[in-house]
């Protein structure tokens, strides 16, 4: 069990350096639903649809739109700094989130003594 | 912004269908959720952490498709689904979509449903179903569970797309003046691209974990029948029969 968790630290190291490094090498070009649903419309430096008619034309504004990490950067920035750090940020949040949301919810191992299952809680959620 | 959103935004797809898709997302993660804690041991928890927070870099790593000025990234329901299983697999996915959607405004939250859905259920459940067959016909080598891989990747992305044409179909909010053919027809061209990135990523990824960690991979404990007939498992002590709960 010891050695797993070296392994999982090897991995989330690796993650980091994708998201907090390699991430600022990614393409900006739009994705393959975004340029779909651009298909049609003209689009200024910004990326705000400028005319025509495509299926994002009716595309409406993040509710969190103004949230410290939108967009994939720091209070809107997007440059080296900014955007290595809001992936670090990603990848932790998400380790953090989902890993403990699993961790709550696994099976705990019986106690050597009896074989029964353990009282989980109630509503697996 | 629109560089950096990869999701689904608001108001693209209608509010009842979007609404119908959360109910959709809802029940498909309820059951996830049951489902899911047959497989999460002390084991398997920290690596499902961990398969979410790898999937949430390396979707933040948008390739360049070459055939024009489109990227594409990994979904990664394919990679999930191989290394921690179906159900966790797709509650992976869930994760990564919900902290986008609600940390970093990317995927509108009324969207989320919809997104769910293409994602962590639809390309979940077709990269498992293919894994599952691919597994059982290729060969029991690397190259056999690369190949897997790759194909169960790829398929599940372009699956993944055509969902989103439906979810189009039934609540496009913009009647763009092409037919839905003519749509997913562009949508499948750019996704057989980004599906081979998919492809290569997922199947790096996998047998990257296989050689090292062969244990830590879901598909290899699950779906093959005698697992210390191959070539790759790493331990010296196969675990004799019963021996560990």
């Amino acid at each position: 069990m010891k050695k797993t968790w070296w392994y999982i630290a090897g991995g989330l190291l690796v993650a980091l350096l994708l998201a907090g490094v390699v991430g600022n090498f990614a393409s900006s070009d739009p994705d393959g639903l975004d340029s779909t649903a651009l298909k049609g419309c003209t689009v200024d430096a910004a990326g705000n649809i400028t005319g025509g008619r495509c299926i994002a034309q009716n595309g409406k504004d993040h509710e969190l739109g103004d949230s410290p990490l939108a967009g994939y950067g720091l209070g809107g920035d997007n440059g080296f700094l900014s955007t290595g750090l809001s992936g670090v940020l990603g990848v932790l949040l998400t380790f953090a989130i989902g890993g403990g949301i699993f961790w709550l919810v696994r099976r705990r191992k019986a106690p050597a003594a009896e074989e029964a299952e353990p009282p989980v809680h109630a509503g697996s959620g | 912004m629109h560089n950096l959103a990869m999701h689904i935004a608001n108001g693209i797809i209608n509010g009842p269908v979007a609404a119908a898709f959360g109910g959709v997302a809802l029940i498909g993660l309820a059951i996830c959720v049951a489902r899911a804690r047959g497989d999460l041991d002390d084991r398997l928890a920290p690596m499902a952490g961990l398969v979410a927070a790898f999937i949430f870099a390396v979707q933040m790593l948008n390739f360049p498709i070459f055939t024009a000025a489109v990227s594409g990234h990994l979904l990664g329901g394919a990679l999930a689904v191989m290394l921690v299983g179906p159900w966790v697999g797709a509650l992976c996915v869930s994760v990564v979509l919900i902290v986008q959607a609600l940390v970093f405004a990317d995927g509108g939250i009324t969207a989320l449903g919809l997104n769910i859905t293409n994602m962590a259920l639809v390309a979940s459940a077709a990269g498992y179903l293919l894994v599952a067959a691919l597994l059982r016909v290729l060969p029991r080598t690397t190259v056999g569970l690369a190949v897997s891989a790759f194909v169960a990747a790829l398929i599940s992305v372009l699956v993944a797309a055509m969902s989103f044409v439906l979810q189009y179909a039934l609540g496009g909010a913009v009647d763009v003046g092409s037919s839905i053919a003519a749509i997913a027809a562009t949508m499948a061209g750019t996704h057989l691209f980004i599906g081979i990135g998919e492809g290569l990523i997922t199947a790096t990824t996998v047998v990257a974990v296989a050689k090292v960690r062969p244990d830590l991979v879901y598909a290899l404990r699950k779906l093959r029948r005698d697992p210390a007939k191959q070539g790759y498992i790493a331990q010296p002590t196969a675990p004799a029969t019963g021996g560990v709960a």
